[in-house]
């Protein structure tokens, strides 16, 4: 190729959100031909760094960002997605965005159709014109050509399998006659590892061709094999861009999740002997959208605090959502050698599971109702306690009094900031409203409490305090407790154990005290090392079906 | 195994249609009707029925489910003829200026009913069905007010004694079959409304060339995923809006033809049963609420129609009472309606199902689950093979 100059560079990119920064001066080329490897945990940055690149409107509506993009030295401003695929880039998001009754050709040139004009065009204009087939057929084939694969250029996306959806995607993109630069947002999330090799290999072929690439994805085996250059986002700062020749997976690894790896965080847990076995799960799956469970076992001993980890959209929210019987579930659950039946919220919740949900404000409370109701809810419909007999116990009332005495003892124990006991849950602030949570799901005296982004949108203080809370419970009750969080130093403060969740299967389950760069390589997919000659073979046959 | 599922899935599919050439078929004997007069009855109703039933098909396409709201285009298409039967003007040169008195109207309704629909998407079939009785109120206090008070009438045979509304009933004999009677083919013993046979054809070869234009594209792809047109920059308000639109002017002209057959028209309430009617057909004929085709119109005139023809006689020959004929067709065709929109829920239903068994992929070694997952593929498979050929 040998240009000089970048094809695509960010300067001092900075961006926050009222206040909130989720980007600083974050910068790197992007020369012709080149694979760039963007990795970082959620929230390091990268969708909004992607969304600056593209011109999204909720840049704008959100203040806008300071840096610079230029295009090929031209500094550009992106009003919309559709003046940023004008200027030749091209995105293929993480859910398909195809038509399933379409064909692969008509997806390919989905409102790019060639047409040929008819005699409505002057009345009604060039909407009028019929569509040339044939010639729409010729194109799509030459973009599938491009990219180097096998797919049938009439058949249906519904038919398909999912690496032809992710390919017909990719073809879509570069069929477009100026797209120099192509972003891949976890383009192989979906896709089988023989599909996966596929692609990585028809990646590296259009960058030969002098195609950008910018590939996002978190298994970093991948990144590892494809990239030429690697920049590490982590909150919102590009801690390394560097060439990728001789980088290792863990080194990747460490840097992407290595918050404070010399000052770590808070004490740790001395390992305890907990041995009798309370909880148990085998063969796991859940069809919660965007958090799929796929196949999960674990078992938990009584008074332990179990930690699930993992990356966003892995399934690891899909677990106690599954369990307590709010998404459609199957496999088996047992709480103390008894089997629970899933799809029954009820069924859960009597045989002694409590669930503090990471939807607080959908799930977890009743907002326009007073503390008092919204603590003892649960407790009156599952266990029909706080209830008084009316006329010799013909019909049953609320006893106010005593859900009121209830309210008190929980407004005291976790310290809540409310004006009294019949305020409305909505008007408390997020760390409040989280503790009345917690309180509701107490008030159930649970065996087992599942407990899911528990410090989520609270600010830092309010979450010591609910992390305290739950330590201060799990010891002073016994309470075994299942702790679901994206934080990965809050469950290594806390919990006993902890699994991470990976495309919906547990890939591993470490003690806290092990190396953050271990937990960052479960979460990135990469525990088996790729030996040269599987991707090979598997490259050969897959051009299959 | 394969080709019992495809008979199971023939029946799912045509469930309506068998459901109908059954009950159908076993009436006719008792009706005691000759075939030649079934036939006839059946030529006139096609005449009569198809362009309004029709017109619900661009907006199937759209996605926007059967278009209830299509009574605003036949109401356009009355206040159209009332003003012909009021400026006296006879034969089919009436029905072009009902035609062209209603096509403003109808086009300002059907741009109000996209606007509206656009606000409600996903419940337009519902909003659409309300909108109809909303607008019904308006177009009530057009004719029983405002023709007279404030549009001068100047036939006092068709306003009302007080001087303005109009009567309750219209005699449309000025362009009574106008339309059919201009070249009316004799075939052995049937006679063929010719005309209104060609302008029915002009209309369905429109229809195939439409979905061959670009905005015809667009319209399937924002019927099938709305928010993947608009990423790929097809304006999706903009194409709904339309589909509702050319819908409207349809249902306009479809209402003129009806009309003009029937040779009379209750002023107030003629247009109450349209869409119940046209919606009933075209689900009898095999459609779905997200698939529809031109033969399914057809069929679907053709065997609601020969239910309704020979349901009163055989309620009348075999129960005494051709009450009970009458309330068969009411209980009939809402029935088919129920029947169709339940039948969707619960395919999308089975649909998921199909793609949640997918997620016990991981549970392997359970013999029964694998099996199970690969049923499900080939169900899904054929599934959507059966979309392709809906759609064609």
């Amino acid at each position: 190729m040998g240009q000089t100059g970048p094809l695509l560079s960010l300067k001092n990119i900075s961006k926050d959100f009222y206040g909130n920064v989720v980007l600083q001066n974050v910068g790197f080329d992007l020369h012709e031909g080149e694979i760039l490897g963007l990795v970082g945990e959620n929230g390091a940055g990268k969708t909004t760094l992607m969304s600056i690149l593209f011109g999204m409107p909720v840049i704008a509506e959100t203040g806008g960002f300071t840096g610079t993009i230029e295009l090929n030295g031209q500094e550009m401003h992106f009003a919309s997605p559709f003046d940023a695929l004008d200027a030749g880039l091209g995105m293929v998001h993480q859910e398909f965005s195809l038509i399933p009754g379409f064909t692969t050709t008509e997806n390919i040139v989905l409102n790019r159709e060639s047409m040929k004009p008819s005699i409505l065009n002057d009345a009604f204009g060039d909407r009028m014109s019929t569509l040339d087939r044939p010639e729409m057929k010729t194109r799509a084939v030459g973009a599938i050509k491009k990219l180097g694969v096998k797919l049938d250029p009439d058949m249906l996306v519904s038919e398909m399998p999912v690496g032809h959806k992710q390919f017909t995607e990719i073809a879509r993109e570069i069929s477009r006659k100026n797209t120099k630069i192509l972003i891949l947002d976890e383009p192989t999330a979906v896709l089988t590892e023989s599909e996966a090799l596929i692609l990585l290999d028809s990646l590296k072929k259009l960058a030969r061709e002098g195609v950008g690439i910018i590939f996002i994805s978190h298994r970093l085996r991948e990144v590892a094999q494809i990239a030429d250059q690697i920049v590490v986002l982590r909150d919102g700062v590009a801690v390394k861009n560097v060439p990728a020749a001789g980088v290792t997976i863990k080194d990747i690894a460490s840097w992407m999740v290595g918050r404070s790896i010399s000052g770590e965080a808070g004490p740790r847990e001395e390992s305890r002997a907990l041995e009798e076995e309370i909880f148990s799960v085998e063969h796991l799956w859940v069809d919660m959208p965007g958090e799929s469970v796929r196949d999960v076992g674990f078992s938990v001993n009584k008074g332990e605090i179990f930690g699930i980890g993992g990356l966003a959209g892995q399934g690891k929210l899909g677990i106690p959502n599954g369990i307590m019987g709010l998404y459609p579930a199957g496999g088996t659950v047992h709480l103390e050698g008894k089997e629970i039946s899933l799809n029954n919220p009820a069924a859960a919740l009597k045989a002694g599971m409590s669930f503090v949900s990471e939807d607080r404000r959908g799930v977890g409370l009743l907002l326009d109702e007073s503390l008092e109701w919204n603590i003892a809810f649960t407790a009156i419909q599952i266990h029909g306690q706080y209830l008084k007999p009316v006329l010799g116990g013909l019909f049953t009332q609320r006893d106010s009094k005593a859900m009121e005495g209830l309210c008190k003892e929980y407004i005291q124990l976790l310290d809540i900031k409310c004006t009294g006991t019949k305020q409305k849950a909505k008007e408390l602030s997020g760390g409040n409203q989280q503790k009345i949570c917690l309180a509701k799901a107490f008030a159930m005296k649970p065996n087992v409490l599942f407990v899911s982004e528990p410090t989520r949108g609270i600010d830092v203080g309010a979450k010591k305090l609910v992390i305290d809370t739950l330590k201060k419970y799990n010891r002073e009750y016994g309470t075994t407790i299942i702790m679901i969080s994206s934080e990965l130093e809050e469950l290594r403060s806390i919990c006993d154990r902890i699994a991470i969740i990976d495309e919906g299967k547990i890939a591993g389950i470490l003690p806290p005290s092990a190396d953050v760069a271990e937990f960052g390589i479960l979460m990135a997919g990469a525990t088996d090392s790729p030996s040269k000659t599987k991707r090979q073979s598997a490259a050969e046959e897959a051009p299959r079906a | 195994m394969s080709a019992k599922k495809g008979i199971a899935k023939f029946f799912s599919d045509y469930a309506v249609v068998i459901i109908f050439v059954l009950l159908t078929v076993f009436s006719i004997g008792p009706s005691g009707l000759s075939i030649s007069y079934i036939i006839q009855e059946i030529i006139t109703r096609l005449g009569r029925n198809s362009f309004l039933v029709l017109s619900l098909l661009l907006p199937i396409y759209a996605g926007m489910g059967i278009n209830f709201a299509m009574t605003l285009g036949a109401m356009a298409g009355q206040i159209g003829l009332i003003f012909a039967i009021d400026w006296g003007i006879a034969g089919w040169q009436g029905l072009v200026v009902a035609f062209l008195v209603g096509l403003p109207v109808s086009l300002l309704l059907g741009w109000v009913c996209g606007k509206v629909m656009n606000m409600a998407k996903g419940r337009e079939m519902v909003t659409g069905y309300i909108l109809a009785f909303f607008i019904s109120g308006v177009y009530q206090f057009f004719v029983l007010y405002v023709m007279g008070s404030v549009i001068p009438m100047r036939n006092s045979s068709i306003t009302l004694s007080r001087g303005f509304g109009v009567r309750n009933t219209l005699n449309l004999e000025s362009v009574r079959q106008a339309l059919d009677n201009i070249v009316l083919l004799k075939i052995g013993p049937f006679s063929i409304p010719l005309i209104t046979f060609v302008i029915i054809a002009v209309l369905c070869v429109f229809i195939v060339w439409f979905k061959k234009t670009k905005l015809g594209q667009d319209m399937r792809a924002v019927g099938q995923d709305m928010a993947v047109a608009e990423a790929a920059g097809i304006p999706v308000e903009r194409t709904r809006i339309v589909a509702i639109l050319i819908s409207t002017v349809l249902a306009c002209v479809g209402q003129i033809i009806f009309l003009q057959n029937m040779g009379n028209m209750a002023t107030y309430n003629a247009h109450d049963q349209t869409s119940f009617f046209a919606a009933a057909a075209i689900l009898v004929g095999g459609a779905s609420v997200t698939h529809a085709s031109i033969p399914n119109v057809f069929i679907g005139v053709i065997l609601l129609h020969a239910m309704y023809i020979v349901s009163p006689l055989a309620g009348q020959n075999l129960f005494g009472s051709a009450m009970i004929g009458e309330y068969f067709r009411q209980f009939i065709g809402y029935g088919v309606i129920a029947i169709s929109l339940v039948l969707y829920a619960w395919k999308a239903k089975k649909a998921a199902d199909a793609t949640r068994l997918g997620l016990r992929l991981g549970a392997a070694g359970e013999s029964t689950i694998v099996k199970a997952n690969g049923d499900s593929g080939n169900g899904t498979g054929s599934a959507g093979k059966g979309t392709a050929g809906g759609s064609k």
